[in-house]
C-alpha cells in the first residue's frame, strides 16, 4: 500500500505547512484550530466508524450479480437511467462501487453505461453523502449540489459514447 | 463531550459560527444508516452464522483504524483552514462574482485536496464559510469527487484498470466547471431576493 503512505504523508505535510502558517500567526490561532479540528474529530469519529464497519454488512448482504446484470453493454439510455440509480443506491466504501464497476466491466458492460455507473456513484452514493456531506456541509448545500449534479453521469456517458472506447 | 465555556471561547476568537462543525453528533442521518448496518448485520448473522457477522467485524476494524489518522488529518485541516483564509480574498476569487476563473480555483481546489470524504467536506465547508459561492463549492466537491487523485490512485487504479481510470478522468474533466456554473444559474433565480 505504497499509494496509501503517499498520500498519508501528503495529507499531513498539508496539515503541518497550514500549521505552521498558524503558529506563525501567533499561538492562540493554533490552538482555536487544533481544538476545533479535534472537536469535529471526536464528533465525526462515531460516524466513519458506522460507515466503515457497518458497511461491510450492508456489501455482503447485497450480491453485486444484481447491480452488474442491470449495465448491459446494449442498454442504451435506459441502462444509463439504471446505472445513475445503481450508482447513487450501492452502499460502501470505494472497494465496493469500484468492485461493482470492475465485475461489470469484466461481464461485458456497456462502457458508457459503466461510466454512468462510477461517476453516479461519486457524485451520489447515499452513505456517503448521510454520514459525511450532510454533517459537515449546510444540509441546504448537500441537495442543492445533488440536484445540480443530477445531469452530470447523462453528460458523461454522453462523452462516453461519442469519443468511443480507449 | 462539550464544554460550553470552550466554544464560547472559540467563539469569540472569530466572531462568528464555526464553519464544517458537525453540530449534531446523532441525527436522521445517521440513524438510516444504523438501521440498516443492523438489518443487514443480523440477515449476515442468518446466513453466515456469528463467525460470518466477527471476521466482518474484525476485518472493517483493521480498516478502521487504518482510516483514523487521516480524519485526525482532514478535520484539522478544515479548522486550519478556515481559521487562516482571509475572508475577503476568499470572497474576491471564490464568491459569487468570481466568474469562471472562481470555477477553475474551485476545481482546482478539489484535485489537489488529499484525503477522503472527511477531509474534503471540511474544507469545502470551511471555504463556503469564508466567502466562496454555492457555484464555486459544488466545483470543489464534484472535482473532487471526479478527477480528486486521492480515490483514483488509491481505489479506482488497483480495481478498476488504468485504461479506464484515465479515460474516465478525461471525461470528467469539464463536469466540475459545468456543475458550477449550472449551480450558480440556478442559485441567483432560486435565491435573487438578496444574499440569504
Amino acid at each position: 500500500m505504497s499509494t496509501a503512505l503517499i498520500i498519508d504523508v501528503f495529507l499531513w505535510s498539508s496539515v503541518a505547512v497550514v500549521g505552521l502558517i498558524a503558529l506563525r500567526r501567533g499561538r492562540p490561532v493554533l490552538v482555536a484550530s487544533v481544538r476545533e479540528g479535534s472537536m469535529d474529530f471526536i464528533n465525526i469519529v462515531p460516524r466513519v466508524a458506522l460507515g466503515v464497519i457497518g458497511s461491510g454488512y450492508i456489501a455482503a448482504v447485497i450480491p453485486q450479480e444484481i447491480i452488474t446484470g442491470w449495465l448491459g453493454p446494449n442498454s442504451g439510455w435506459p441502462g444509463v437511467l439504471t446505472a445513475v440509480i445503481a450508482g447513487a443506491a450501492t452502499p460502501g466504501g470505494p472497494v465496493i462501487g469500484f468492485s461493482v464497476g470492475a465485475v461489470a466491466m469484466k461481464a461485458g458492460g456497456g462502457m458508457p453505461q459503466i461510466i454512468a455507473y462510477v461517476v453516479a456513484w461519486a457524485l451520489f452514493a447515499f452513505q456517503r453523502l448521510l454520514l459525511f456531506e450532510i454533517p459537515f456541509m449546510p444540509a441546504r448545500f448537500v441537495w442543492f449540489r445533488a440536484a445540480v449534479s443530477l445531469p452530470i453521469p447523462f453528460l458523461a456517458a454522453a462523452i462516453a459514447m461519442a469519443i468511443g472506447k480507449p | 463531550m462539550k464544554d460550553p465555556a470552550l466554544d464560547d471561547d472559540a467563539a469569540e476568537a472569530d466572531g462568528e459560527p464555526r464553519p464544517g462543525h458537525i453540530r449534531k453528533p446523532i441525527g436522521w442521518s445517521m440513524i438510516v444508516i444504523i438501521v440498516l448496518v443492523a438489518v443487514s448485520a443480523f440477515l449476515v448473522y442468518r446466513r453466515d452464522g456469528v463467525d460470518g457477522v466477527t471476521s466482518i467485524l474484525t476485518h472493517d476494524l483493521a480498516l478502521f483504524g487504518g482510516i483514523l489518522p487521516r480524519v485526525l488529518a482532514g478535520c484539522l485541516l478544515g479548522a486550519f483552514i478556515a481559521e487562516l483564509l482571509p475572508h475577503e480574498k476568499v470572497s474576491q476569487s471564490l464568491g459569487p462574482r468570481s466568474g469562471l476563473k472562481g470555477l477553475l480555483i474551485g476545481t482546482a481546489f478539489g484535485v489537489i485536496i488529499p484525503g477522503g470524504p472527511f477531509t474534503a467536506y471540511p474544507v469545502a465547508s470551511a471555504l463556503l464559510s469564508v466567502g466562496a459561492d454555492f457555484g464555486a463549492t459544488i466545483a470543489m466537491v464534484v472535482s473532487w469527487t471526479l478527477i480528486g487523485y486521492g480515490r483514483a490512485v488509491a481505489w479506482e487504479l488497483p480495481i478498476m484498470g488504468t485504461d479506464f481510470t484515465l479515460w474516465r478522468i478525461v471525461i470528467s474533466l469539464p463536469l466540475p466547471i459545468l456543475a458550477g456554473a449550472l449551480g450558480r444559474f440556478v442559485y441567483v433565480r432560486i435565491y435573487r431576493k438578496g444574499p440569504p
